[in-house]
């Protein structure tokens, strides 16, 4: 089924028959590399090359779970001196441009938490809210620790996305299931950010177990970076997310061309799924 | 003493504060600190890791083996020195040091090592990772990985590699890996993020063995739990020689380990002043120190970092700040939650103490006492030094000698001539 934010789960019917045939396509940017302005260019041709959902990155010093292309980005970017509040304005401008597009921010926790000035997380959810954001995903928030965040979220309509990993046993993909909304992210393969050639069958196996505790779209990531990969992961969950691969062609790009080379890329991410459907 | 927070900020519905006496108000919890922000690829090993250690502190099998190695490989208990010329020349207090530096390895990291070594055997996992920043715990974890014949892999920052070489050629020699790390600034936070990459990699063969009480649940309790022999020793000889307590526990901080294994058994006699030094660096303002307890500008205030809610050294947005020691195994952003909340409760009181004082403090000791300290240990030396005066010779000041110094030769040699010592 197709991603759409502010949809309660279990809303629609099961997931195999509701699935289009072309999986959706996530794309995951790091916010401030190169810079801003340049962001905002990227995103848009992301959005306009056919991406569904815009993961937001925002740069942390310490981006532990990231590989060594992410790493780079987000150290450019907080180089620069990049901010939650810098991604926000960014977002607000997207909003404005694409009304339609879904809208993630994707950090770490503590940029989060020292915007909410010492209390909590309702500053920041207002703000994520006020700026377009539909979704947040925190890399280091398990459902565990997350009651005063899923409350301040739920305060403002916004929707908390977690990871699903190989390695998280059935109670807590119950869990993790119970508490998303708008998708699931479903971590490919035990391990870092990064591209990768193939893909491990982890991916397929941990989708077959979330499926049976939700119905939300189930998305795919970590590694993919080819049309095969996607076409692959539309055989079996609801979308792919892309990340590593288009940060990797915009450090390799100059400013000026990094935009339309991302939207190429992302152009050719589709074909070879649509026609497989066809 | 940091600055006043809202310590429920993470938990609102949970308002528990941390009380004095060291329980946790949950499993991982000290007071609002501490807490598990990891991501999600590694919460089953978490998860493992709580269960293995709850049965094997059951396990009288696993704690006479762990009291055996303690005791025969180790070394332990370690002997409480009084420490009579230093306490003469300073003219006040009476200075004890408790001799974590003759443990087997030079520092107080074997007690955990050993303790973490013995229960990634019991989980079955012959794949160690480590983080080290003096290269201290580096090699605790490669003598206990040839022990024990389990794989070992340390990463340590670029920079500290430098200023430790020795203790790189020891872990070589131990037959562990050692892996520069290039990021960042090139010291002992940029090896954990190194060290949690690789785990979130190999989490199904692979134990990170954490050398200190940071990190997420359970590590600052089982940290803890391995170090506390440390203060339940002291605690014993110091009644056995001096028919009482001491007035203050001293120790330097870097992730607390070695601190909160000598508070602990201490925390509960309220008379007894705990004092923790942290690293005062060059000067006051961010990425000149390490001294995260420090409010006002230039100081830390509450995080996250590397899994754990504590206080931090950041900028405004968040992003971690950088940081400066003489010493390396102080030099981190960071502090264990546990002292986070001994802090906020007034039970503890965190101090620091400059490159210079800690340079001074080791010849100090070399001179008077014929003991070179590590350079971390020698912050508590330092602040020791600078107290005990002020005391009365009833007083009785122990120190926690965490470490040898042998491992800063090179950084000492280079200082001291600076100095014309
Ligand atoms: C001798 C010695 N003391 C203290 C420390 C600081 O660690 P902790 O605060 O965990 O005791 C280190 C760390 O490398 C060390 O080697």
């Amino acid at each position: 089924m197709p991603i759409q934010f502010n949809q309660s789960p279990g809303s629609s019917g099961g997931a195999g028959e509701s699935r289009t045939g072309r999986p959706g396509l996530v794309a995951y940017l790091t916010i401030g590399d190169p810079d801003l302005d340049a962001s905002y260019d990227i995103a848009l041709a992301a959005i306009d090359a056919g991406a569904d959902v815009l993961e937001l990155g925002v740069p942390f010093s310490d981006p532990l779970a990231d590989g060594p292309v992410i790493q780079r980005a987000s150290e450019r970017a907080v180089a620069r001196g990049v901010s939650l509040t810098d991604v926000l304005a960014i977002a607000a401008r997207l909003r404005a441009a694409r009304p339609d597009c879904g809208l993630v921010l994707f950090s770490y926790l503590n940029p989060v938490v020292r915007f909410g000035q010492g209390a909590g997380f309702e500053r920041f959810c207002a703000a994520a809210a006020a700026a377009g954001i539909d979704g947040v995903l925190l890399t280091d928030m398990i459902v565990e620790e997350a009651d005063a965040y899923l409350a301040a979220m739920a305060r403002h309509s916004l929707a908390p996305i977690f990871l699903a990993a190989p390695t998280s046993p059935d109670a807590r993909l119950e869990k993790i299931a119970r508490v998303s909304r708008g998708f699931v992210y479903v971590i490919s393969r035990v391990g870092i950010t990064g591209a990768q050639a193939a893909l491990e069958g982890d991916a397929e196996q941990l989708v077959k177990r979330l499926r049976r505790y939700t119905d939300l779209p189930l998305a795919v990531g970590f590694g993919i970076s080819s049309a095969e990969q996607v076409e692959q992961v539309g055989r079996f969950a609801d979308a792919a997310v892309v990340g590593s691969a288009l940060v990797a062609i915009i450090e390799a790009s100059s400013r000026e061309i990094a935009a339309e080379a991302v939207g190429r890329f992302i152009g050719g991410l589709r074909p070879v799924a649509a026609l497989a459907r066809s | 003493m940091g600055t006043a927070v809202d310590t429920a900020v993470l938990h609102q519905e949970d308002s528990s504060q941390g009380t004095a006496g060291g329980a946790a108000s949950t499993p991982g919890r000290f007071g609002a600190y501490g807490g598990r922000y990891v991501p999600e690829t590694l919460m089953a090993a978490l998860e493992e890791l709580e269960h293995a250690y709850a049965l094997a502190q059951a396990d009288p099998t696993f704690q006479a083996r762990l009291d055996d190695l303690l005791k025969n490989y180790a070394g332990r208990p370690t002997p409480l020195y009084f420490a009579e010329r230093m306490s003469r020349e300073l003219g006040g207090a009476r200075i004890y040091l408790k001799r974590e530096d003759l443990l087997h390895t030079g520092a107080h990291k074997i007690n955990n090592c050993i303790g973490q070594g013995l229960l990634a055997e019991r989980m079955g996992k012959h794949r160690i990772i480590a983080e080290t920043g003096a290269g201290q715990h580096g090699v605790a974890t490669a003598t206990v990985c040839a022990l024990l014949g389990m794989e070992c892999v340390i990463y340590m920052g670029q920079e500290d590699m430098q200023r430790q070489e020795l203790n790189v050629y020891r872990m070589r020699l131990l037959g562990a890996e050692v892996r520069g790390v290039s990021n960042g600034q090139k010291t002992l936070k940029d090896a954990i993020n190194e060290a949690m990459r690789d785990w979130v990699t190999n989490v199904r063969t692979t134990h990170y063995l954490l050398g200190s009480v940071l990190g997420a649940h359970p590590y600052p309790t089982m940290v803890r739990d391995f170090h506390r022999v440390i203060g339940k020793e002291a605690r014993r000889q110091m009644l056995e020689q001096e028919g009482r307590l001491p007035s203050a526990v001293v120790a330097c901080v870097g992730g607390g380990s070695n601190a909160i294994g000598a508070f602990y058994d201490f925390i509960a006699d309220e008379n007894v002043q705990l004092i923790g030094v942290e690293a005062g660096g060059r000067g006051t303002g961010l990425g000149e120190h390490a001294a995260r307890m420090r409010g006002g500008p230039g100081g830390g205030s509450p995080g996250i970092l590397q899994g754990t809610y504590s206080y931090v050294l950041q900028d405004d947005a968040g992003q971690i700040s950088l940081t400066h020691s003489v010493s390396a195994g102080l030099d981190y952003p960071s502090i264990g939650p546990e002292h986070a909340m001994l802090n906020d409760a007034g039970r503890a009181e965190y101090r620091s103490a400059t490159d210079d004082d800690a340079l001074k403090a080791t010849v100090a000791l070399s001179r008077t006492e014929g003991i070179i300290p590590a350079l971390e240990s020698a912050h508590a030396i330092a602040e020791a030094m600078r107290i005990a005066p002020t005391m009365s010779p009833r007083d009785i000041l122990l120190v926690n000698l965490s470490g040898r110094g042998d491992k800063d030769l090179g950084i000492l040699t280079r200082e001291l001539k600076l100095q014309g010592a």
